[in-house]
């Protein structure tokens, strides 16, 4: 079919149709000839409809779930008799309510940051592995086999996390003590290591193939030129990295790792089985205790009783949701500078 | 060699001979050759100091790796030659440190899951059976994931696909623009709000109880941004050639999407939503918000109850007896085969059905 159309003045892209504008295939029909024929024009008209008619209703869904949070937050809110803020303590069910977001605040922001602080190097690491490094036949299944660990459901890196990673962590929790005890930050002492450090490093693990694959596609897309010139000079393959791909990658890189943060930010299931919960903030990161958001919605949810103990839960939902809201927002007006990264959909 | 970017004269005191351009370079089994001498060294040290985490095994041969090659390489080749080799055995390092977890994962899934995997544990509930009892299953846990995945594919896959129909082959202006930035944010709902807005909307403010079809509706919010973006990443790659040779036959414009640009881009299609299900399969968030749970089976997803395999495995993990964390891993394997089916056959599609990109 392709052989028919010999002239191209200007080639239609590979892809990007959204993007181009005026020579997309979507103005055609409205040209004036197609204008004037009977035929096709209702079906154009219904089909048309339809089609916006689901683009709008996912508008309204996004809508929906802002306006729904905020008139049941703001009813917890306003029989609330701590401060949302600074409370340490959770009793939504108690009469009158005393509730607070600290702990699940801190528990959140900490467990997130070393989640990221694992994952975002060793992400890269794998990315550039699997663009630079791996031998050519093997870069394929590599990736393949690094996204089929973001396909394994959350509740069993949860599982697994609880029966087996906890116990095979108690050691290292005990040498990282002895050592860097001191700091108080590293202190340990004895217990299950049910720790926000145990939930940072299983967060890392999951949200490790959304990073790899984002980066991935970036440094994919590094001109094949730059790279070249490079090597031309006679760098070695890691200065051409460091003084082509990386640059280039910069962008890319940033926004994937904070879509593995929005990710991090709003695991639930995972956080709820390997974490045990308590309602104060423990200086040290491998001493159990703590909460995050997501994971006290889940497990304090049978226990609400009434709507208040709900509205308390959704409450802090809804902070959980425009923290999330932000961090997915700034990272895709990141990527949407450079359309080109495709990766962006895993 | 030398006249080079940062125009450093090979250091090191092992300059080149004189006459030679050639640079001394290590041998090529060298990397290998580190690699296993630093095994070697990380469970000697394990053993010897009586370590008791393989953990730590690991991380001192992963260290002496990294340092012995970066060493070896200063002395030998040259301080920049051997950056180049740090870079490669950090790199290496970083990608088998993200391996075994996996490994371990699907190996402890495997081991420990097929104590209690058996017929009886695929056709049975867990009817009238006490925490640590051994025995019981998952059908109806199986019943609840097949019915609630179903309905959240019948919502969400209509949905996304006219929306990504909408995108590519009529978005623009103000609407597609912001359809397009809400679909990438929606991709980053965590679940649980999905499972908060349901329990505000429908069970809270509509005064519905909880059910299937509410952990259903949550699954489906969790499903359309996915399905849009790979529905829209398919129909990009419909060659322009095919619309305009159709159009120029005079076919309405729907009747082209309808009868050339879809069925082009069905296998593409077909994949990006076995991928979603699979996706949506291993959600537990939401079911525990809006299903409750049961141990009974209930057939019906629109009243009363139900279990969903993810849920059936909280629920064993937090009954926390060794009969119940039995019943966890084998149904944590049953859910990973199925998710794991799931890809494997999308995957299939996608290279069978691949798109026909033009020449």
């Amino acid at each position: 079919m392709s052989e028919t159309t010999p002239q191209h003045e200007n080639p239609p892209p590979p892809d990007g149709i959204r993007t181009t504008g005026a020579d997309a295939p979507g103005d055609l029909p409205r040209a004036p000839l197609a204008e004037a024929r009977g035929t096709g024009r209702i079906g154009d008209k219904i089909f048309l409809g339809l089609s916006r008619g689901a683009g709008v209703t996912l508008l309204v869904i996004m809508a929906a779930i802002a306006g729904f949070l905020a008139i049941r937050a703001s009813h917890a809110l306003s029989a609330n008799e701590g401060n949302f803020l600074t409370t340490f303590t959770w009793d939504a069910n108690a009469n009158p309510p005393v509730f607070g977001i600290a702990v699940l605040l801190f528990g959140t922001v900490v467990s997130s940051i070393i989640a990221m602080a694992l994952a975002v190097p060793i992400a890269i690491a794998i990315a550039l592995f699997i663009t630079h490094y791996a031998p050519r036949r093997l870069s394929g299944p590599i990736a393949y086999v690094i996204d089929l660990l973001a396909a394994i459901p959350s509740i069993v890196y949860g599982l697994w996390g609880g029966l087996f990673l906890v116990p095979h962590l108690e050691g290292l929790y005990k040498w990282l003590d002895d050592y860097l005890g001191w700091t108080k930050i590293f202190a340990y002492h004895d217990g299950a290591a049910r720790s926000l450090f145990t939930v940072g490093i299983l967060l890392a693990i999951m949200i490790l193939p959304i990073i790899t694959s984002v980066s991935r596609e970036v440094f994919r897309q590094v001109p094949r030129m730059h790279e070249e010139a490079a090597l031309a000079l006679g760098a070695t393959r890691w200065e051409v990295i460091r003084m082509s791909v990386l640059p280039f990658g910069r962008s890319g890189v940033i926004s994937a790792s904070m879509l593995g943060l929005g990710r991090a930010l709003g695991e639930t299931m995972a956080v709820a089985t390997v974490l045990s919960p308590s309602w104060d903030i423990v200086p040290s990161v491998l001493d159990a205790g703590g909460g995050t958001f997501a994971q006290n919605i889940a497990s304090s949810f049978k226990e609400a009783s009434g709507d208040m103990g709900k509205d308390a839960l959704i409450a802090s939902g809804l902070v959980l949701f425009v923290i999330t809201l932000v961090v997915n927002g700034a990272a895709r007006l990141v990527i949407a500078r450079r359309k080109e990264y495709s990766g962006a959909n895993a | 060699m030398s006249n080079l970017v940062k125009d450093r004269p090979a250091v090191t005191g092992s300059a080149p001979r004189p006459g030679s351009l050639r640079q001394p370079r290590l041998p090529r089994w060298a990397p290998a050759a580190f690699a296993l001498g630093s095994a070697v060294v990380g469970v000697a040290i394990g053993l010897v100091a009586g370590l008791d985490s393989r953990i730590q095994w690991g991380l001192i041969a992963a260290l002496v790796f990294v340092l012995g090659s970066y060493i070896a390489s200063t002395v030998v080749e040259g301080r920049r030659q051997a950056k180049d080799r740090l870079a490669t055995s950090l790199v290496w390092v970083a990608f088998l440190l993200a391996v075994i977890p996996l490994v371990s994962l699907l190996y402890e899934t495997v081991k420990r899951g097929s104590k209690a995997l058996n017929a009886d544990f695929l056709n049975h509930s867990m009817a009238g059976m006490l925490d640590d009892q051994a025995g019981g299953g998952v059908y109806h846990a199986i019943i609840g994931t097949l019915e609630q995945v179903g309905l959240a594919t019948a919502i969400a896959a209509p949905i996304g696909l006219l929306t990504a129909i909408y995108l590519v082959e009529y978005g623009r202006g103000a609407l597609a623009k912001a359809v397009t930035f809400f679909v990438d944010v929606m991709t980053g709902i965590p679940s649980i709000v999905a499972g908060l807005f349901i329990l505000s909307f429908w069970i809270l403010w509509l005064d519905f109880d909880y059910s299937g079809f509410a952990g259903a509706m949550a699954l489906a919010i969790l499903m359309m941004p996915v399905v849009v973006r790979s529905t829209e990443e398919m129909l990009k790659l419909v060659p322009n050639e095919l619309r305009e040779a159709s159009l120029a036959l005079g076919v309405p414009k729907w009747r082209t999407i309808l009868k050339v640009v879809l069925p082009t881009a069905i296998g593409g299609i077909a994949t990006g939503v076995m991928l979603a299900v699979a996706r949506i399969a291993g959600e537990t968030a939401p079911i525990v918000l809006l299903v409750f749970g049961s141990k009974t089976i209930n057939n019906n997803p629109f009243e009363d109850p139900q279990s969903s395999l993810p849920y059936y495995v909280y629920e064993q993990w937090t009954a926390g007896q060794d009969a119940s964390y039995d019943r966890a891993w084998a149904a944590a394997l049953v859910l990973i085969a199925f998710v794991m089916i799931l890809n494997l056959v999308a995957r299939g599609i996608a290279r069978w059905k691949a798109p026909k990109t033009g020449r």
